[in-house]
């Protein structure tokens, strides 16, 4: 019987001819039937922008009462901190996914070296794998742009773009995430993750606009991913668009390929070799 | 060691403690590095990003007592951290030892009985707590985060505030079989709301009426407000006693809970 493989597009013919079979929606389905038992996971987790977002209503914007957003206008503060939530969500969950149990089937199950045992390649693998992290970080934004919607925080028609906009952060970081997770050789490594994604969630303009820090600090802050995702978001909910976003959208997109790239080659490299 | 104990003799309810204490301690000396980053670095960027960075927004007014927002905001974060690591500390761990690494049914099979692994558990609790409130007391000190000498205070209400949710979560974690999502039920919908709505970062009157007792009943409203209160100087005597009591009932009641547990678990 002659398997089905999908015709190549130009991309995966430039890739070595192995690491891709067409096959990654396997990957998909396995995911969704081993989470379908934990439904109770995903609903907490998609209520907990709620418990956020309450804080910053009641609590956090009180405090502030306005603060200057994209484009020099002022704004509440829940309006401005809402994007940047959204955006940082979006990266905590991706990562969270892609790197703990992406690192679990990698060392202890043994998952990817029982799939590569049949006709599916690293790349596929990468490419479920890293879907399914966005699967589900589309799943909690699409409950945060909900509750933004009814709290009244979207008041520009660009803001139908913050979804895509979320699916691409969380693209990007799982795919990185899961190239970084194929190099950690203990769980006592994960604190290199919090390392990393701790001080970025803080210190990228999620809380507090750019303009607070000194001028040198401003350019670092500025070369780090989430801040990126957080402009593009708030730029999108205020209405605030401009060029300089292609910019953010290019590092995304940049970041994304590269992660998808370095998780296959990694994949290939310590499992079919 | 030169002298040699010989099996089977019972030890005092400390010496059995403080033997399992010195077992954490000795693992603890090799893996210490590992926890840089969670009592050092930690701390620092939390009361960076919180205190100054989103404290230069905030303008000293009635919500945080016409002080700055980061002399609000660092007492309240040193006993949100505390909480945090008392909770961290009390789930997987507690429940490793009863079913991953079995170190309690090693530790029951010589002359150390349950209350006594409960009790040595606790003890390096605190110990960890007072390690990690001391850092976070030295860095907000660089900060310049603190008005007096009350931070010192800070320490130890951090540290029993800890204790006072570390107790009743040993009871929660012991008497879990199968995990399942009840650690992650726990953390999302206990700690994490606790940390933002207990008044660690904005006063809890902004709190509807109707929501706000769940503030009260939170250990850590109780501890935030005794920290704020010994280092900004505003506690009064009775409301500071009670705040104390609620804490020590807590952690009372927890240790009952978590000891005959405890005994359920590991007698056979």
């Amino acid at each position: 019987m002659v398997s089905e493989v999908p015709s190549k597009g130009l991309l995966l013919r430039v890739l070595p001819p192995s690491l891709y079979a067409g096959r990654a929606k396997f990957l998909l389905e396995r995911s969704i039937l081993v989470y379908s038992r934990a439904w109770l996971v995903f609903a907490s987790g998609a209520l907990e922008p709620l418990f956020y977002l309450l804080a910053f209503q009641i609590g956090f914007g009180r405090l502030v009462g306005e603060v200057v957003g994209p484009g020099g206008q002022v704004m509440s503060y829940v309006a401005f901190v809402a994007p940047g939530l959204l955006a940082a969500s979006a990266m905590n969950g991706a990562v969270f996914d892609s790197t703990y149990n992406v690192f679990f089937r990698f060392r202890y199950a043994k998952l990817y070296d029982a799939m590569l045992a049949t006709p599916i390649g690293p790349l596929d693998i990468a490419l479920g794998e890293i879907g399914f992290a966005v699967l589900r970080g589309a799943l909690y934004s699409t409950a945060f742009v909900a509750v933004m919607g009814t709290m009244g925080l979207l008041t520009s028609p660009w803001a139908v773009l913050l979804l895509p906009a979320a699916i691409l952060t969380s693209f990007g970081f799982a795919a990185v995430g899961m190239g970084c997770a194929t190099f950690l050789r203990s769980t006592s490594q994960f604190d290199y993750i919090q390392l990393v994604l701790m001080p970025m969630f803080l210190f990228s303009t999620t809380f507090y606009p750019l303009s607070v820090y000194p001028e040198a600090l401003q350019y670092v802050v500025s070369c780090l991913p989430l801040y990126h995702g957080i402009e593009l978001m708030r730029g999108l909910a205020t209405g605030f668009v401009s060029w300089s976003m292609l910019g953010h959208l290019a590092y995304l997109l940049t970041m994304a390929a590269a992660g998808l790239w370095l998780a296959s080659t990694r994949l290939h490299k310590m499992l079919l070799r | 060691m030169t002298e040699v104990l010989s099996t089977g003799r019972v030890v005092g309810s400390w010496r059995g403690a403080v033997l399992r204490v010195e077992g954490y301690w000795l693992w603890y000396r090799r893996y210490w590095r590992s926890n840089l980053y969670s009592t050092g670095l930690q701390p620092l960027f939390f009361l960076a990003a919180m205190g100054l960075g989103f404290g230069s927004q905030v303008q000293p007014g009635t919500a945080t007592g016409g002080l700055s927002y980061l002399h609000y905001v660092a007492p309240a974060l040193l006993v949100s951290a505390s909480m945090m690591l008392a909770v961290g500390e009390s789930t997987y761990p507690v429940l490793s030892g009863f079913k991953w690494q079995k170190d309690y049914l090693a530790a029951t099979a010589t002359p150390i009985s349950p209350g006594q692994v409960l009790g040595g558990h606790l003890l390096w609790v605190a110990l960890r707590l007072t390690l990690a409130a001391a850092v976070y007391a030295l860095m907000a000190l660089l900060l310049g985060g603190w008005l007096n000498a009350g931070a010192l205070l800070v320490v130890v209400v951090g540290v029993a505030t800890g204790l006072a949710c570390a107790a009743p979560v040993c009871a929660f974690a012991a008497s879990t079989y199968d995990e399942g999502t009840r650690f992650a039920t726990l953390f999302r919908f206990v700690v994490m709301p606790m940390t933002l709505f207990a008044g660690t970062f904005f006063p809890i009157d902004q709190i509807p009426l109707a929501l706000r007792w769940l503030a009260w009943i939170s250990p850590l409203w109780h501890g935030t407000e005794l920290a704020r209160g010994v280092t900004l100087g505003t506690l009064d005597l009775l409301p500071g006693l009670g705040h104390a009591a609620f804490l020590i009932a807590l952690f009372a009641g927890g240790f009952v809970l978590a000891r005959r547990f405890f005994y359920k678990r590991l007698v056979v």
